[in-house]
């Protein structure tokens, strides 16, 4: 599993729509020995430092560690909104930032879901999940409106296609950011902590329409969290970071059973991960807190 | 399978019909709203009347509101002026004044706004020059646009144009630089190219400042535009408006027919920024929500 990243892949073919069996062969991300640097005003901030991770095709990768460690850098950095200082990133054999050129170029191929929330208050859904083909000249805008309703009725939005932002809740504006993402046909997408705001309950529906769609697309997922149980719920594996900066400090495998349920919190097997889980993520904290002590004093 | 897409399209594209524009109509004239704005403006008008004839049933006459002409004479007057050429020739001049300083503000205005905003090097270069142009007052800059405008009619619509302008230019830049990051790079991480995020984000994304500042600009118009007709009375060419009718009636000496003018500007203006506002319900549908 490891390994799989690690060399370029065959190239892929322009459209991967018909290409659902083999939908697992893409999206492998490869992160080497990447590191960011902050410059302001001259004092260089570390935020992350040589982080390795080879993230296989088709894998939930869910990224747990303290507040403000460098996940989200190493998430923008992913994305193309911010450069790296060294190291290189891989998107199934294909160079997105290494030394020359420190920024990735954003694409639809690794499409983000923001942490509050990023739909477009002024369309409605149908027209914020249509966005992303029409803007890269991939659809019509009527077949790209189509292809929306498809995805929309799919994910229990049918109702909802007219509505603006505004008007839904936060849990189906997710939803419904979610199924914009998934129209694009990533190979990866990114999510920073899209459920933080929301109660448990809420959570627990969202996750598991997450992943029922992961199961239907099995597109490689990149998931930022402080939230443990999710990870393990939702994860293959889950990458323990270290506190600021940001490096690997232990790799997780989430070795239950597809596809999951709510049934499964209460497993032997899923205490078990949570707490070796939590171990490691709480050695973390409790640097980050001291170190936090250390600044103000 | 294509009814469906048709029927996608139609609602995506929020249409109504014009029987429930009729409906909506005849409801928004029941609304309780309309009503207490009806009950408002009689009881504004019934106080005026006893405020400025308090002094024929009591003897004592009430200052300030007692030298007022009571609205009966007031409407008696306006009644004949509305029969009178001159006075619709009043509300047209000062109504294309207005229109063609505040369309002009708008055309260079918006870009102007959005160009500073998105462009660094265009900000650092006009910035400053705006900004110290920004704090004269219209009015300061009559003489000047009098001197410099070859005709009395350029000079005033100039002067309104300023009075639109810096307030349209000042929430466009506002508006769009607040613009959530999020949004750009959400288009962007959707392949949005420069252009998109242009015309789909920043445009949108700024249209309620826009109308703020659009809003905001009208109001000063119509101060200007009354202000620059009655300095420009003397002058050859030019002149009338709303403004030189109420500096007219001054000089004639017709008290009523000065409050028949104020009036009429009120209602104006009133009417211009509803026209503004309907325009911006109607190119904002998902602000009606608020």
């Amino acid at each position: 599993m490891q390994a799989t990243g690690v060399k370029p892949l065959i190239a892929q073919p322009q459209s991967r729509f018909s290409a659902q069996g083999s939908r697992q062969t893409t999206g492998a991300l490869s992160i080497r020995n990447v590191s960011k640097a902050y410059d302001p005003i001259g004092i260089n901030v570390l935020a992350v430092n040589n982080c390795s991770m080879e993230i296989a095709p088709g894998e939930v990768c869910m990224i747990v560690g303290p507040s403000g460690c460098g996940k989200t850098t190493l998430l923008n950095a992913i994305a193309g909104f911010h450069s790296i200082s060294e190291g290189e990133i891989w998107l199934d054999g294909e160079l997105l930032c290494g030394p020359d050129k420190p920024k990735a170029e954003p694409g639809a191929d690794r499409v983000v879901v923001f942490q509050n929330g990023a739909l477009f208050p002024w369309k409605t859904l149908i027209e914020n999940v249509a966005y992303g083909p029409v803007v890269q000249g991939r659809l019509s805008r009527g077949d790209a409106l189509e292809k929306a309703y498809e995805m929309m009725v799919g994910a229990g939005l049918g109702d909802l296609i007219d509505k603006y932002p505004g008007e839904v809740s936060s849990g189906m504006a997710r939803r419904a950011e979610i199924v914009r993402a998934l129209i694009n046909d990533p190979k990866v997408l990114l999510l920073d902590e899209p459920y933080r705001s929301m109660d448990e309950l809420t959570k627990s529906v969202m996750h598991e329409a997450l992943l029922e769609m992961y199961d239907r697309t099995k597109v490689t997922i990149f998931f930022i969290t402080h939230d443990l149980e999710e990870a393990i719920f939702l994860g293959s594996r889950v990458y323990v970071m270290t506190t600021r900066p940001c490096s690997l400090k232990k790799v997780v495998d989430v070795n239950l059973p597809r596809p999951r349920d709510y049934r499964i919190l209460s497993s032997e097997q899923f205490r078990l991960l949570v707490k070796e889980t939590e171990d490691a993520v709480h050695e973390e904290a409790q640097k980050a807190f001291e170190a936090g002590e250390r600044e103000l004093a | 399978m294509a009814s469906t897409a048709a029927s996608i399209r139609g609602a995506a594209s929020r249409r109504t019909t014009f029987r429930q524009r009729i409906v909506l109509l005849v409801l928004s004239m029941t609304r309780p709203s309309l009503l207490r704005g009806i009950i408002a403006l009689a009881t504004f008008v019934l106080l005026w009347q006893i405020g400025s004839t308090w002094h024929t049933w009591t003897g004592f006459r009430l200052p300030w509101i007692g030298t007022v002409p009571p609205p009966t004479e007031v409407f008696a007057i306006w009644a004949g002026l509305l029969g009178k050429w001159g006075y619709w020739q009043s509300w047209y001049l000062s109504f294309t004044r207005v229109f063609s300083g505040f369309i002009a503000a708008m055309l260079v205005g918006i870009p102007l706004g959005l160009g500073m905003a998105v462009n660094r090097l265009f900000y650092d270069m006009t910035f400053p020059p705006f900004e110290i142009l920004r704090p004269i007052p219209p009015l300061a800059w009559v003489p000047a646009s009098l001197i410099f405008w070859p005709t009395q009619e350029l000079s005033i619509a100039f002067v309104t144009f300023l009075g639109a302008f810096f307030a349209i230019v000042i929430n466009v830049l506002g508006g769009a630089k607040s613009i959530d990051v999020r949004y750009l790079r959400a288009a962007q991480s959707m392949g949005a190219k420069r252009w998109h995020l242009f015309w789909r984000v920043v445009l949108p994304g700024t249209l309620p400042s826009i109308f703020v500042g659009a809003a905001v600009g009208m109001g000063i118009t119509w101060e200007v535009v009354v202000a620059a007709e009655m300095i420009s009375t003397g002058g050859r060419g030019g002149g009338g408006g709303l403004g030189f009718f109420i500096w007219n009636s001054y000089l004639g000496g017709s008290l009523p027919q000065i409050v028949v003018g104020m009036i009429s500007i009120g209602v104006a203006g009133y009417m211009s920024s509803s026209l503004i506002r309907r325009l911006g319900y109607w190119l904002m549908p998902w602000r009606r929500l608020f």
